[in-house]
This record gives C-alpha cells, structure tokens and sequence, in this order.
C-alpha cells in the first residue's frame, strides 16, 4: 500500500454539486497520490469543503464520478468512506462535548466492544494513542480540552478506523502557532508511513512548508494541481484570488479630544474571573486604536463591556464625554456605536432568516422600515440589496437565508451593516479572521473609510501583522491589561511581540 | 392511635401510588428514549390513550383473554401512531413540537372516540399481584411495598436497569446518546441518525402504549374518556426531573404518582384547606405536579447561572433540533 508516491490513492473526476441551484462544484477533477500531502487551496467560498464532503459521503455529488484506488465508489453515507479508508476532520469539530475523549474516538466504531466499560475504552484509547504517538488525556471530557487537542481527538478517531486518506479542513485556523507546527510534524509522519493528506488551507506559507502538490479552487473551478516545489506564494495568490489586491495604509496621527473614554475598568469573564483590570484606554475620533494580544487576555470582555454586552464591575466607559456603560445594547447602537462581534455567527446575524433581514438587524425599527407599526417590506429589500452590492457579498439574492452564504460573505454583510450603524465608534474583533485574501482586505478598506469619515475605530486582533498594518496607535494588552500603547511610527515589533508575551516594558526595554 | 392512623394513610398512600404511578414510569421511560436520540414526542397522552383503548378493544370486542397479549396491541396500536409521528419530524423535518401537540390532541380524540360504547365496563382480563406463598398475607406494610402484579416490577426495576445498561455500559447506548446530543459527529462516525431516531420513537411510543394499557387492565380497570388524566405530561415532566437518566425516572414517577394519589384521595375525601379558604385542596394537588416540575427544571438552570457545570442532567443537546446532513 506504501506507494512510490505517484499512483493515486483518491481521485476525483468531473465532480459537480449545486446548493439550491448555485453551483459549488463545476466539474472539478482532483486527484491525490499515496504519501502525498496534498495542499487543496481556495478563497472562502471556493468549494473546498464541499469537494471534500463529497470524497468523505457527507455530500452526494450531482455528477461526476470518486474512485478509490483505481476503483469507482458511491458514498451514500460517511459510514461508506470511512469503510473504503476515507476520514475527514471537519473545520468545525464532529465531537460530542459531554463525553470523554476515550468515548469520542470509540463512537460509531464497530471495533467497539458491545459491552464497554469507562476502563476499558480509556485502556485502549491509550494503546492506541501509544501507537499512534499522538496523547490527549483519555478521561477528559471533550468542553474541558483546547481546541488544539479537540482537533487530535478528531485525527485520533479517524485514524483508529484504519484511514488510509485523512482529509484535513482549515485544521491550522484555530490553532496557536505552536499548535500548528506540531499538527505539521503529525502530518509529515503520517505521510511517510504512506497515508495520503489532503489539506485544506488558505494560508498560502502553511502551503509551502508542508505539502508535496497542492491544488487551487477558485468559485467552484479546478485552477491548476502541481508540485509545491519550485511554487511562489504570489502566484498560488493570483490564481485562487484571479486578482491581486494590496491595501496601502496611510497611518496618521491624531491629536485631541478622546472619543472613547475607558477609566479604572474592571470586569468578569465568563467564568465570574476578573478579565479586565483597573484599565485605562483612549480612542480619539479619526483614528485606528489596533489592540494586540494573544486571543483570551482579555479582548473579548473589553469589546463586550463597551457595546454593553457586558456588565463593569468598577469604571467608567465614556463616548464623547457620555456615559456609556449604564446604556441598554439598544441604545448603544442608536448613538453611533457598531460592532462587528468575534462571533459572527452567534452574536452577528440570524443564519436561518434571509439576508435581507440580517441587514437590518440594528434598525428595522427605525422610521426608515416602518410603515405604521408595520415593515416597509421593499424598503428593507432596497436596503439590504444596496448593502449586498457595496459590500460585495456573494448571495443568491437577499431572500435566501445567511446561512447559506459562506463565511466571507457572513462577515462581509456584518462588516458593512456595523460600519453603516457606527457614526462614532466602531468596534471591530477579529474583523478578518478567517477571512480569504480578497475578503480581509475588503473588509479592511471598510475600517480604513470609516476611520477617514472621522469615527472611532477600535480593532481587536490577534494577529499582529494585521494590527501592525492598520492601527494609527497600537495597545498591547495581556492578562487583562494595557501593557503599552504606540504611535505606528513608533512600533517595534519585537518589542510589541515581548509585551505581548507577558514581559513588562522595562524588561522588554533591556 | 394517631401513629397508627397516620401509618395506615401512608401505606394506602404507597399502595396506591405505586400502581397509579407505574403508568407514569412506562410511559415516562418512552419518552426518555426518544428524547435520548434527541426526538421529543409531546403526544404521550394521546399515545397512552391510544394503547388503552386498543387494549379494552382487544379483550372486548376481539375476545383477548391474555392480559399480556391485550397489552401488545396496545403496544403496537401505539407504536403505529408513533411511527407516523416519527416519519413527520424525523424523515420530514416536521416541528416535533407542533406534530406533537397534534399528536396528543388526536390520540385523545380518536381513542375517546373508539372507545364511546365501551364507557365503563368492567375489564376481567387483568394482571394479578404477585403474592409470593402467603407467608406474609395481610401484613400492610410489606403487601403496600412488594405485592403488585409484574408490570410494576418491570417498569420500576426491569425497564430501568436495562434502559441504564444499554445507556452507560454498551457500545450501542453510547452511538445512542451520541445522536442524541450531536446528530453531526454521530452521522460523520457513520451512526444512522435517521434509522436511530425512527426507531427509538417508535420503541418510546410502544413503551408509552404499555402504560396506557396497563390502565386499563389493572389500575383502572375500565375504560373512560381521557383516560390518561394528564399522566402524559406528568411522564413529560418526569423525564426532565430525572434529568434524563432512568433510574431517577422511578424517583421521579413515584413522587408524582404520590401527588397524583394524593390529589384522587383528597378528592374523594373532600379534604379542604385550611388556608385561602377553599374548601378544596384538589386544585392545590393538581397543580402540584407541574410546580415539582418547575421547580426541577430551575434547579439545574440556577446551578448553571451559578457557574456550576450540571452536565449530567442537562437535556440531549439536539433534543427536537431536526437533523440533515446537508444542511449547515
Ligand atoms: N450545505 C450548504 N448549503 C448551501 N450552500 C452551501 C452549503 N455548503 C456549501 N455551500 C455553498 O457552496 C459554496 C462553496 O462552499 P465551501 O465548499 O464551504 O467553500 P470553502 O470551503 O472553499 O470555503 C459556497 O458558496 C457556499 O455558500
Ligand atoms: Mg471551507
């Protein structure tokens, strides 16, 4: 089975698959070889998933054929390609929270004793874990592990079913940077041993360092399958992007009344732990305040108490002077404040009501959609429309639901509804994460025009290149705290980076 | 003298409770396995009605002299009502609540309907207590506790322990409550969410059917209109009490036959308030039930509003969610 790395373990050939009559899949060959990892690239939206459903029987295709070692199957089910030695890690993880890590890899298998016993299962989870070199603590409890040892369950599970082709879905995006050079490491290995790999990334150095071929789809269209090596990051850009856009930011410097006001703010998470310590932050009117920080110091409760979402335990949070923190959620939108929530899916719209009613989320009860106490139907249909078209979302029209649109599109439609909403302050966090080339810097230009119209603009991240490239002034944040605050001109990144880490200024200064 | 009294009303109380009670547990225990699999059948008084009238038809008009096999077509009558009621919400994508809901009202109806000349006679076919050699005839104490025919050892102890084995202790329940709290990863390791999910309803709703028979062939033993006097929801309400889990389910069924026995005597006694003036305390008792159950669905929630984790008794995370794997 070990291939010479050339005969192909899965192949697929003039695939298709249209959801509610919008193609995805345009009759797309895609083949992958024994030992290979196969680098499957695209925009948001491009049809990764769905090809990669199709090969693990999640999706029927419309036509086309799927051949495993040289020989056709029909996956009617994912129970038929995991026979036929296909296993799939989704994007977003196929575990069962309440139940512990050894129950998780056991489900569904038939390998599985009938009677099991928690000692038993965990024995064997172990053994296998032992095999495989890959640990996670077996009596855990899925909702008590980081995402990084949720994903190794998942690859855990699907390996213990004997795969011989382990599909990969954007495995790198929730992952911290050590995560992923380990999942890297994992996924060498595998390959030596003879497995094929197909990993799905927009990440074009992720890309480079770990595949031996890699394919590009752009909007339902095979682009081009060829060896990694000898590839340049521009050009796998061009062809999944088709264009190349490069945002140039102008950073300036804004002296003057603060906008946002935070004085002494103290909050809770979650949990009921204190996130936010006794901080102090300012956001003038016309410029970009980038805070960075590695994500959980923080950053969510700090946009959170701002949009009110979030009760303080102590402080004052001002906008031009006026209290902010005793106003409902309501009433913070009405005076000029959007936000674009990290959440978009949870916090940012509706998936299952039409786009057109996403769009108006924050003011269908305004004087503009009312009639009466009724909608103004075409007027929400007119709006929703414009937006779409400024905002460039790709949608089959704005009566189908947000669900259906991906998830580029989802934060395109919130980027811009937020933008619309905020006259004076916006807060974005992690606006572009996520997001595909194209769609970040679009969504980018977003925050750049309403800076330039003189709001507030408030960006979380947690990628410091994004931060570096668009805040006027920059805030490190760790722990709960405002570590430092920089002019762009006087950004270091290391020294940025350090803060970041926990080491405080005079330490970092040395 | 006042021990004695006191001794004699709880003992009737238990003896009562036990029987009127073991309706609730089957029907109760139905429910938890289609809810396991994340299916919430709202019907169950309509899908008890529907076993006891089959049951009083099957020993009236076809002449069943077996209680047993009297029981099965009631069972099975059910079990078709839950066959339809599956095909709707799981195969269809029906609202569980709405189907449901209809499915409560037309079980009343049509078994209420069927069973219109047949008010109030005597059923002879019943199921006999278990009285082990006699050795302890007449004792109250240990006859109020133990001698009840063998549908109440099933319902309390057998459905119990195995529907727990089968839960905790086999490959099986685990793929079970797998689709039950998340249908996805259970579909992506290959477990029929569609095929799980007909069946379990359709076992739940025979099960629920059992109780409704047992009404008529031991508790009752006649047949009346609605028959199930809200047991149905009370079974509902027991499922969430016992947080999901069947051996709780038997605390839970006892202590709302308790209440239920308790409202019946208070009835028949015309016992009074002694407070708010009512001369009736049975609209306190019959509303007592549903104020247990209030008070148990707060309980966890509270815990969870106080930070505390109480995943164990948290409902099927996909309870009445409707499953489609292409759909995201
Ligand atoms: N289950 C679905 N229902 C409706 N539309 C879908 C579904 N899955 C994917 N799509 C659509 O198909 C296209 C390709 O999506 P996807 O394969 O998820 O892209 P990628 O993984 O490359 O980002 C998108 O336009 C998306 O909206
Ligand atoms: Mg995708």
């Amino acid at each position: 089975m070990t291939g010479d790395g050339t005969r192909p373990s899965v192949e697929a050939r003039g695939i298709s698959k249209a959801f509610g009559g919008v193609a995805a899949l345009d009759a797309v060959d895609f083949e992958v070889r024994w030992s290979e990892v196969h680098a499957l690239v695209g925009e948001n939206g491009a049809g990764k998933t769905t090809l990669c459903n199709i090969l693990a029987g999640i999706y029927r295709a419309d036509a086309g054929q799927v051949l495993v070692d040289g020989a056709e199957r029909d996956f009617r089910s994912p129970a038929h390609a995991i026979d036929a030695g296909i296993g799939m890690v989704h994007q977003h993880f196929r575990l069962v929270e309440p139940m512990t890590v050894a129950e998780n890899i056991h489900l569904g298998w038939p390998e599985t004793p009938g009677v099991v016993s928690q000692r038993a299962l965990v024995d064997r989870t172990e053994q296998f874990m032992g095999e495989m070199g890959l640990h996670v603590d077996p009596t855990a409890r899925i909702w008590q592990l980081s995402v990084g040892e949720q994903q190794r369950v998942e690859i855990l599970r699907v390996l213990a079913r004997g795969a011989r082709v382990l599909i990969l879905d954007e495995p790198t995006a929730v992952l911290t940077a050590k995560e992923a050079d380990d999942l890297f490491r994992v996924i060498r290995e595998l390959a030596a041993s003879g497995l094929s790999i197909i990993f799905i990334t927009h990440k074009l150095r992720e890309v480079l360092a770990v595949s031996d071929r890699l394919t590009v789809l752009r909007q339902g269209v095979r682009e081009i399958t060829r060896p990694t090596e000898g590839a340049t990051a521009s050009e796998i850009a061009r062809l999944m992007t088709g264009e190349e856009r490069v945002l140039d930011v102008e950073h300036r410097t804004v002296t003057g009344q603060a906008a946002l006001e935070l004085k002494g703010v103290s909050a809770l998470n979650d949990r009921g732990i204190e996130a936010l310590h006794d901080l102090d932050l300012t956001v003038r009117s016309g410029e970009i305040l980038g805070i960075a920080g590695v994500s959980g110091n923080g950053q969510s409760e700090l946009a959170e108490v701002i949009c009110a979402l979030r009760p303080l335990q102590s402080g004052s949070i001002t906008l031009d002077g006026a209290d902010l923190a005793s106003l409902s959620v309501r009433a913070v939108t009405d005076i000029g404040v959007g936000h674009i929530p990290e959440d978009r899916i949870g916090m940012g719209m509706v998936l299952s009501a039409p786009v057109k009613d996403n769009a108006v989320l924050h003011n269908y009860w305004t004087e503009e959609f009312s009639q009466g106490l009724t909608l103004d139907r075409q007027g929400v249909i007119n709006f929703a429309k414009q937006l779409v078209e400024t905002a460039r979302v790709q949608t089959r029209s704005v009566f189908s639901t947000a669900g259906q649109m991906s998830g580029g599109n989802q934060q395109r439609l919130v980027a811009r509804r937020e933008a619309l909403a905020a006259d004076r302050l916006l807060v974005a966090a992690h606006p572009t994460r996520g997001l595909d080339v194209n769609a970040a810097q679009e969504v980018r230009s977003t925050l750049i025009d309403k800076r330039d119209s003189g709001c507030a603009v408030l960006l979380i991240s947690d990628d410091l290149d994004e931060v570096l490239l668009m805040g006027d002034r920059i805030a490190v944040m760790y722990e709960g705290r405002i570590m430092g605050v920089f002019d762009s001109a006087d950004a270091d990144r290391e020294h940025i980076g350090l803060l970041m880490g926990g080491h405080s200024a005079v330490e970092a200064a040395s | 003298m006042i021990l004695a009294i006191i001794e004699n009303a709880f003992l009737s109380l238990i003896g009562s409770a036990i029987p009127a009670s073991a309706v609730v547990m089957l029907a109760a225990t139905g429910a938890m396995l289609g809810e396991r699999v994340g299916v919430l059948n709202l019907g169950q008084e309509g899908l008890i009605g529907i076993g006891a009238v089959y049951s009083v038809i099957a020993v009236l008009s076809w002449g069943v002299e077996s209680p047993w096999l009297a029981m099965l077509i009631g069972m099975i009558a059910a079990a078709v009502a839950g066959l339809i009621f599956a095909v709707c919400v799981v195969a269809f994508r029906a609202s569980q609540v709405l189907v449901g809901l209809a499915l409560a009202l037309g079980g009343i109806g049509l078994s209420n309907q069927l069973g219109t000349n047949r008010n109030g006679t005597p059923i002879q076919t019943l199921f006999r207590e278990v009285n082990p050699g006699g050795i302890l005839d007449n004792h109250d104490a240990v006859s109020a506790f133990l001698f009840h025919d063998p549908v109440v050892y099933i319902a309390y102890i057998g459905l119990p322990v195995v529907l727990w084995f089968v839960l905790f202790r086999t490959r099986h329940g685990m793929n079970m409550r797998a689709v039950g709290e998340n249908p996805a990863a259970a579909d992506a390791v290959g477990v029929s969410v569609t095929g799980w999910r007909i069946f379990y309803s359709v076992l739940g709703a025979a099960l629920t059917g059992a109780g409704g028979a047992y009404m008529v062939l031991s508790f009752t033993p006649t047949w009346s209109p609605d028959i199930a006097r809200g047991r149905g929801w009370v079974a509902l309400a027991v499922v969430i009490f016992a947080g999901w889990r069947p051996g709780w389910a038997v605390a839970g069924a006892l202590l709302y036959g308790s209440m239920i026995s308790l409202d019946t005597t208070a009835q028949a006694r015309g016992w009074g308030l002694p407070f708010m003036g009512a001369s009736d305390l049975s609209f306190f008792l019959s509303m007592l039930p549903y104020v247990v159950t209030l008070v148990a669905i707060l309980i966890p929630a509270g815990a969870v509003k106080l930070g505390r984790r109480v995943r164990s008794t948290a409902a099927p995370a996909a309870l009445a969610i409707p499953y489609s794997r292409e759909e995201r």
